[in-house]
């Protein structure tokens, strides 16, 4: 006989406004098996998990249901108080009252009848719940982070000097991400050069750390403390052990009129190439896509001039596997484009702003290599169209960002800040120029963000005018840009050498691949969600999976490395076990029904099920059975939904649990 | 602001069967922003669609439910990488079988719910909720069960004369 309590809670007003709670609780004391009921402010609370405990000794529940907000917020919560009051933490179950119910009505009337009728499907599941036992799993010591940006760079770091090995998977050919292509950075003016590359050394240098760059995820398997990650290692066309990294194959190459993405395609690379000069590794790839050799079979003089006998045209994709525990994906963002969009996108291009076709509209990143004292005019601010200095230059917010109308509605963050660093940088290096900047708002929130936008306004005379821009057109050897100051009330035209757009900040491209390969969740964006906004801002809702930087929402450097470092203190965390415990979700099979079809191993996606084979005593085999091996089942239960038989359950999820549940109705 | 509603003479009872990653999640979300939706929708939980057994819809019927929706990761997004693979193939198959036995498809509703649509959640809910409620409540099974229940067996003469063959 079940002796079942229920408790619930009013969540301060979160619940109790709408919902009847005294109501509810009275209900539920009606329910058959219900024991005892009662409701309390907080039931999260201190006092409130001591009322919980105290009420299973002094009442001998035996089962006990918390009516409260989702079980993705406190399950575990309640589960451990009901641990320490000496139940088993499973014979614990959550009704949603408040996200489902208290938060989604405004009637209160059939929000509390909503609410009894929810609690009454919980206490005919929880009566159905059995005692299971916490299953403990081995940890792999090892983390996988990919992508190199500032944001792998320092969970590697922070992971690999924990003690730990780390693998770091980079896509490009070095690692460095954007924070490599930034000229300096605000609000200090650092040269971004000079605080990255001492890092991206100390990667290649870490005898913990393992740099796999021109590399991507091809699969992952497993889960947390265990998983298998297949890494695709492209061929580099040179052997990475061979070359030392001298250069002469880069300067020989006849195909050097390519344009270099590195440097917005401002300047010039050969089809041998490293992408910039401070690149980890020093190792030349070859651009199989431009290089004469593979296009037309001839050539090969970066083979003939190559000193180690490095240049490898043969060399395929390889396939590394690594067991590795924890993962922190640190992809990054991509930059929004102008560029007229694909029929049907929800996001749409700047016709207005002219495709990409007047040369001399540029976005952010192209600024900053113009200013990069290592970019393509050594850092003297030229534009595109004629090589000429600049003396008017109008700067332009919030491309893309904040444009409902152009399918982004969030504010990518960071393009007030550079924009007012942009008119600094230029100022600096055009001493009689001018800098306008068209602007919606001016977000600063930041340590000495504001005082140094007030500095690019005060000091460095950027004029700033409060309105959007309407068109672009090029007129002799200007761009007219045309505007509004909503301020003053007039429309402004401004005859511009040089016009830059501050485009919002994008997922990667291909970051929904990766989250279907990792199992995370994505926004609409494709933006990685993070478990809670608030309490598990770098944790995923898969457990093991850490986010870190821009791949998770737009973010600037000092953010990236703070969630960064969190990453890795959460793998760090996990790593500080020699066991796991973790859900005692999996697949059972009834070895007295299983007649062996092995329907459940075909729907099975991680292979857990295998063959087991019954003897009799005299050693004669009566039947082959299906075994679901725990330690690999994940607890998707499809095994079960398949099964003709009948013969397989999910602990936690059995019929008898759902059935109870669909019959409380 | 507490505006009063339209009272409706039928409120259906719509019974959801949701993933707890993408589903569940979403419906998550919609609290989170406050949105509103009709609270005729009575959530059941599963780790995965692939979990999600035919007979469940069946016995929702049977225990009274007027709508049914399944709901759960899209395509390609499964936490479990192919679990609503199989249950979308398991739930084409099906709805030939429940149109056979006389349940109109209406009643039924599978859509792929994200953790990060919210306001997809509102929609499919109220959407399903206004169609059951003007279809009216669901009888055939309910009078199923309890002819079921009374007799303690079905006694079509069909049936009975296939018992008296046996």
């Amino acid at each position: 006989m079940s002796r079942v309590g229920v408790f619930v809670c009013h969540c301060g007003e979160n619940i109790a406004r709408t919902v009847d709670v005294e109501r509810v609780a009275r209900a539920a004391e009606q329910l058959p098996g219900v024991a005892f009921a009662t409701d309390y402010k907080y039931m999260c609370s201190d006092p409130g998990q001591g009322l919980l405990k105290r009420a299973i000794a002094e009442q001998r529940l035996s089962h006990v249901v918390v009516a409260a907000c989702s079980p993705r917020m406190h399950e575990r919560t309640f589960r451990k108080a009901v641990e320490q009051a000496g139940l088993n933490p499973f014979l614990c179950e959550m009704a949603n009252i408040r996200e489902h119910c208290s938060w989604v009505h405004e009637d209160r009337e059939e929000a509390t009848t909503k609410a009894i009728e929810i609690v009454g499907m919980l206490v005919e599941r929880v009566k159905k719940n059995r005692v299971l036992p916490t299953i403990t799993v081995p940890v792999t010591k090892k983390a996988l982070v990919i992508g190199g940006g500032i944001a792998g760079i320092q969970a590697a770091l922070d992971i690999a000097d924990a003690g730990h090995q780390v693998v770091l998977v980079e896509r490009e050919p070095s690692i460095g991400g954007h924070m490599a292509q930034l000229s300096e950075t605000f609000p200090t003016l650092d040269c971004s050069q000079c605080i990255m590359t001492p890092k991206m050394v100390d990667v290649a240098n870490h005898p913990n750390i393992t740099l796999h760059t021109y590399s991507e995820i091809e699969q992952v398997d497993g889960y947390i403390g265990n998983f298998q990650v297949t890494i695709r290692k492209k061929a580099r066309s040179v052997d990475e052990q061979k070359c030392t990294g001298c250069g002469v194959c880069l300067t020989k190459c006849p195909q050097n009129k390519i344009p270099n993405s590195f440097d917005c395609n401002l300047g010039t690379r050969s089809a041998i190439y490293v992408p910039f000069p401070q690149a980890v590794p020093n190792i030349p790839v070859i651009d199989r896509e431009h290089c004469t050799r593979f296009k037309t079979g001839k050539c090969g003089v970066c083979q003939k001039v190559c000193g180690p006998g490095a240049v490898d045209f043969e060399q395929q994709d390889r396939l590394l596997v690594e067991p590795v525990g924890a993962i922190v994906v640190a992809t990054g963002f991509n930059l929004y484009s102008i560029d007229e969009k694909p029929k049907g996108s929800e996001i749409k291009g700047y016709g207005e702003f002219g495709h990409g076709r007047i040369p001399d509209v540029i976005d952010g990143m192209t600024f900053e290599r113009l200013a990069s004292a290592s970019g393509p005019t050594g850092g003297k601010i030229l534009r595109p169209s004629d090589g000429k200095e600049p003396r008017q230059v109008v700067f332009i917010q919030c491309v893309g960002s904040r444009a409902r109308e152009k399918g982004i509605s969030y504010c990518s963050k960071v393009c007030c800040m550079y924009t007012a660093k942009h008119t600094m940088l230029f100022k600096h290096k055009v001493h009689d120029g001018q800098a306008y900047v068209f602007f919606m708002d001016a977000r600063t929130p930041g340590k000495s963000y504001d005082e140094f936008w007030r500095r690019s306004i005060e000091e460095e005379e950027a004029v700033y005018i409060r309105g959007m821009v309407s068109r672009l057109y090029q007129k002799g050897d200007k761009v007219v840009v045309m505007g509004s100051d909503i301020a003053v009330g007039v429309q402004v035209e401004i005859e511009a050498d040089l016009v830059v757009l501050a485009t919002a900040i994008m997922p990667r491209q291909g970051a929904d691949s990766l989250a279907q390969k990792l199992g995370i969740s994505y926004d609409k964006y494709h933006f990685y969600s993070e478990a809670h906004a608030k309490l598990k801002p770098v944790e995923c809702a898969t457990a093991g999976i850490y986010l870190a930087g821009a791949c998770q929402g737009p973010k600037d450097i000092p953010d990236t490395v703070s969630q960064a470092s969190a990453a890795a203190a959460k793998v760090m965390t996990l790593f500080a076990k020699e066991q796991l415990e973790r859900e005692p979700v999996v697949a059972r099979v009834s070895e007295k029904n299983c007649v062996g079809c092995f329907s459940c191993r075909k729907v099975c996606p991680y292979g857990a099920v295998e063959e087991k084979e019954i003897w009799d005593r005299n050693g004669k085999l009566i039947k082959t059975v299906a075994y679901v091996n725990p330690g690999v089942c994940a607890g998707c239960g499809t095994c079960q939904a398949t099964c003709p038989s009948k013969s397989v359950e999910l602990d936690g999820y059995t019929d008898e649990q759902i059935v109870a549940m669909i019959e409380a109705l | 602001m507490h505006h009063a509603k339209p009272k409706h003479e039928f409120e259906p009872k719509i019974i959801a069967f949701v993933c707890t990653w993408c589903t569940y999640a979403g419906a998550d979300l919609a609290g989170t922003s406050r949105m509103q939706y009709p609270a005729n929708v009575r959530l059941v939980k599963f780790p995965c669609t692939g979990r999600i057994d035919p007979v469940f819809i069946l016995k929702a019927f049977q225990q009274g439910a007027d709508g049914v929706l399944v709901s759960g990761c899209h395509p390609g997004d499964c936490h479990y990488m192919a679990g609503n693979f199989h249950a979308r193939r398991r739930f084409a198959a099906f709805r030939k079988l429940l149109e056979f036995i006389g349940v109109d498809l209406q009643r039924l509703q599978f859509s792929w719910v994200s953790a990060a649509e919210a306001g997809k959640w509102v929609e499919v809910v109220t959407e399903l909720t206004e169609r059951v409620r003007a279809m009216g409540p669901m009888r055939e099974f309910k009078d199923l069960a309890l002819e079921e229940q009374w007799s303690g067996s079905l006694t079509t003469p069909e049936l009975q004369e296939a018992y008296e063959a046996i």
